[in-house]
């Protein structure tokens, strides 16, 4: 019986969110669409940087990246191919990003993903300014609301199901191997650059298609908005504080921090960044694999202490 | 094909250090074969080229008459050859029985699921580990994580074992059940290349063995002869005791 | 034209050599990887235009509190953020793997107070920018003063490295930090000192960026990024290759925005990025290590 649980519950929760487009006002749906996207972002991180252990910061990128190609594509393609071509854009430029840096160490990549965004930031102002005259550019498109919050719980649903087989499946237990000790990875059989290559992608193509899908609430676009880096910074920060290494974790991690946001940059707007930024800083300190494992062990360690005055009662 | 591992003119250089210069050998199938030598005299560096952990510099390194130098450790496990390490190297986020199981899952057989399980209990219980197969690897003593490691090296179905000093810093309790251990794998039909510096358990085990000292080999023999012969000793305990 | 390209690029890699040398000093010594140098720069670029234009100090006087104030925020950055870090982490990599994010956070936080105080727009202000003629070349004043200042102080910097006892002792730690302690030297405080100096040399950067272009609150993240380059192709901990690297990236950057197109910039630092990465990943002078 327990058996079957999860899988009820996932499919309860999954048709429930399906419905609240149904009740909701605008502004809920609204909300629902950034509180989605948030966790489809942490949870795509996660699939990747939670196991391999290399910190991606290059989030905005590849959201940038499915916007963009979404606001210049609108007008002369029908919507469901301007989205396989957002995402097969994503992936084109994620296999040449891991290709070149994946093999190595991974502060490597770091530092490659921390500028990753500026860079595509600065060749799509040059190529708009040079090639086609003009900076940003007008998204019209008959997307309503509730068919972006519909299509994100789809891919936020993907999301969570490809993340729970990769955990159960044999890719699961090489990026944990992987995550553990390279050298045995290598003497076990393990391709270890395929395997983090085909994550990479996975998780890349994903983060695109947030981008791809979302764009369309903005109207305008251009690359200063599309490749903001506080993306890159909110996805890192929800998926590190619910723990990246747990299927439930970003999702945990995202929901009450984008509340948090929410509410932050309604009421705080200008001292936004100083919040966010010490809110971050307070997490890598306190809570260094999130907040899942954080109860986990302390309930561990109150059980065994629990355990030990037992006896030391007895006598 | 009389031999299984063959080793031409094998050599490596750190810069201007010459770790391994120009080392030739063989082993035949069913072999055991000692590879001795003081410390720095580069027969964990020869391990590490045969296993694919470093590239040789220059020489060819043959599994049946195939080429696997220049290969990557990963492709050269599928051709039939694992280790264990010298500083033993578990998985500590994972379960002993999970160590054996990403073996048997990235190895030769590619098993997964109920099958692996069932495959890595037995393996565990090959090297008397089976009832520790659901703890954390790192709970695990010296000696049971070395029991582990050679589990998860013998699940990788090995034509050619490589031990880089699996016997060290055992006790002597430990000890005679580690050589009992080995001498089972070995009857059992596998070849084995171990670098070793405990003599009982070589002249225990090892039927032949190769001698290096900074980085060439100066001996190679049946293993009696071998030890008697006057460089070997010389290497070792210096000119006086020759 | 080339002799005015080759000119701007040696004062632009002079102060990409400048900044970089801090970095390396951070990463190769402190070993922290430090995603938040390029805001500690800007930081030190606004105190320069505060002092020149509200108080008429001139940057190079504004160097005497620019410099300490860098070294101040490094101590304390260091002190109060990092050693904890390092007194937690179990290996070289997790050390990494939280600094980078500590650092990350601290990015957003020295930006975020920058924004509130400055606000985001375009800020530069006008010191010496009289012509000189130098080879033939037109050249604004500040620019050739940039380029003398980083000289000085990056060679002053390799001087007190290299010369004095100090010195070999930080240098000691970069080459090998388990063995330092074995010859009395205090790893803890060579790196509390090495980043505070990296500090101190993110500012000397800083105002003499400001001296010469425009800066936003919000570009740190290419200064960050540009001194991480300089610091793998010339080999981290390696003070001379982060110079000469430096002043490479300068005369690329330069003579990529006279001859190309100013647009592809960062472009180009990212091919030659990619093209070190793949081809010496230790860097252009560094060894490979074992």
């Amino acid at each position: 019986m327990t058996r079957f649980l999860p899988p009820i519950l996932f499919l309860a929760a999954v048709i429930g969110l399906t419905c609240i487009p149904l009740f909701a006002d605008s502004y809920g749906v609204t909300l629902g669409i950034g509180m989605l996207g948030y966790v489809t972002l942490a949870s795509a991180w996660a699939l990747f940087s939670g196991p391999t252990r290399y910190v991606s910061l290059a989030t905005v990128a590849f959201f940038g990246i499915g916007a963009y190609t979404v606001a210049v594509l609108s007008e002369s393609m029908p919507y469901p191919l301007v989205l396989v071509t957002a995402g097969a854009v994503g992936l084109g430029v994620a296999i040449v990003v891991g290709l070149s840096t994946l093999r190595l160490a991974g502060v490597y990549f770091v530092i490659f993903t921390f500028g990753l965004a500026e860079l595509i930031r600065q060749l799509v102002t040059w190529y708009e300014v040079n090639m086609t005259g003009t900076l940003g550019r007008y998204i019209f498109l008959p997307v309503t609301p509730e068919g972006i919050y519909w299509q994100l719980l789809a891919l936020a649903t993907a999301t969570f199901i490809i993340s729970w087989w990769v955990g159960r499946s044999r890719v699961g237990m090489a990026l944990k191997v992987i995550g553990d000790d390279e050298v045995v990875a290598a003497h076990c059989g393990i391709n270890i650059a395929r395997m983090k290559l085909a994550l990479f992608a996975v998780s890349s193509v994903i983060i695109t298609l947030v981008g791809a899908i979302q764009a369309p609430r903005w109207t305008y676009v251009e690359p200063t908005i599309a490749f903001n880096p506080t993306i890159s910074f909110l996805t890192l920060i929800m998926a590190l504080l619910g723990g990246a290494h747990r299927l439930t974790g970003p999702l945990l991690g995202a929901v009450p921090l984008f509340l948090l946001f929410e509410w932050l940059s309604a009421h705080f707007p200008n001292h936004y960044s100083i919040i966010l930024g010490l809110v971050f800083i307070a997490i890598v300190f306190v809570l260094p694999r999130g907040v899942l494992a954080f109860v986990e062990e302390n309930w561990k360690r109150w059980r065994r202490r629990e355990i030990k005055k037992l006896p030391a009662v007895a006598e | 094909m009389s031999e299984l591992l063959k080793i031409e003119e094998l050599t490596k250089r750190f810069g201007g250090l010459t770790a391994v210069n120009s080392v030739s050998f063989s082993v035949a199938p069913g072999e055991v074969v000692g590879l001795l030598g003081p410390n720095g005299s580069g027969k964990t560096t020869v391990l590490n080229m045969i296993s694919g952990h470093l590239p040789a510099t220059s020489g060819r390194i043959a599994l049946g008459g195939q080429t696997i130098s220049g290969l990557a450790p990963n492709q050269i496990v599928l051709k039939g050859v694992s280790r264990t390490f010298q500083l033993v190297r578990g998985l500590p986020s994972l379960t002993v029985g999970e160590n054996v199981v990403a073996a048997l899952a990235f190895g030769r057989r590619k098993l997964w699921g109920k099958a692996a399980q069932a495959e890595a209990l037995q393996r565990l219980d090959e090297v008397g580990l089976a009832h520790r197969a659901d703890q954390s690897a790192q709970e695990l003593t010296y000696i049971d994580q070395k029991r582990m490691e050679l589990a998860r090296a013998l699940a990788l179905e090995p034509e050619l074992l490589l031990l880089d000093e699996w016997l060290a810093g055992l006790n002597p309790t430990e000890m005679a059940t580690g050589i009992e251990l080995i001498r089972s794998i070995q009857r059992r039909g596998a070849t084995i290349l171990m670098v070793e510096h405990m003599m009982d358990a070589i002249r225990a085990l090892c039927s032949r063995c190769v001698v290096m000292n900074a980085g060439r080999k100066i001996a190679d023999g049946p293993t009696a002869a071998t030890l008697a012969d006057r460089e070997v000793v010389t290497a070792y305990l210096g000119e006086a005791y020759a | 034209m080339f002799i005015a390209a080759l000119l701007s690029g040696l004062v632009l890699g002079g102060t990409y050599a400048l900044v970089a040398m801090g970095l390396t000093l951070q990463y190769g010594i402190s070993r922290i990887m430090n995603l938040a140098y390029g805001e500690m720069i800007i930081s030190a670029a606004f105190l320069a235009y505060v002092l020149f234009s509200n108080l008429g100090i001139n940057p190079v006087a504004g160097l005497v509190f620019a410099v300490p104030f860098g070294f101040v925020l490094g101590y304390l950055v260091y002190g109060v953020m990092m050693s904890p870090l390092v007194a937690r982490a179990r290996d070289k990599a997790s050390l990494e793997i939280d600094s980078i994010l500590a650092t990350f956070g601290l990015l957003f936080v020295i930006q975020g107070v920058m924004l509130v105080l400055f606000g985001a727009n375009f800020t530069s202000y006008s010191y010496l920018n009289d012509p000189v003629t130098i080879f033939g070349a037109t050249l604004a004043t500040n620019r050739v003063l940039a380029l003398v200042l980083a000289l000085v102080l990056g060679g002053g910097l390799y001087l007190v490295l290299t010369r004095t006892l100090w010195g070999t002792a930080l240098r000691a730690v970069a080459v090998n930090p388990a063995a330092a302690p074995l010859v009395g030297i205090d790893v803890n405080r060579a790196a509390r000192l090495a980043f505070a100096l990296g500090g101190a040399l993110a500012a000397s950067g800083g105002v003499v960026i400001s001296m010469y272009q425009t800066f936003t609150a919000t570009s740190g993240v290419v200064f960050t990024m540009k001194a991480l380059i300089v610091v793998i192709m010339g080999g981290v901990g390696n003070i001379l290759g982060a110079l000469s690297a430096g002043l490479l990236l300068g005369l690329v950057e330069t003579f990529v925005s006279t001859y190309i197109d100013p647009g592809l910039t960062l472009a180009a630092t990212y091919m030659i990025f990619l093209a070190v990465l793949l081809w010496r990943p230790a860097g252009l002078f560094g060894r490979i290590a074992r």
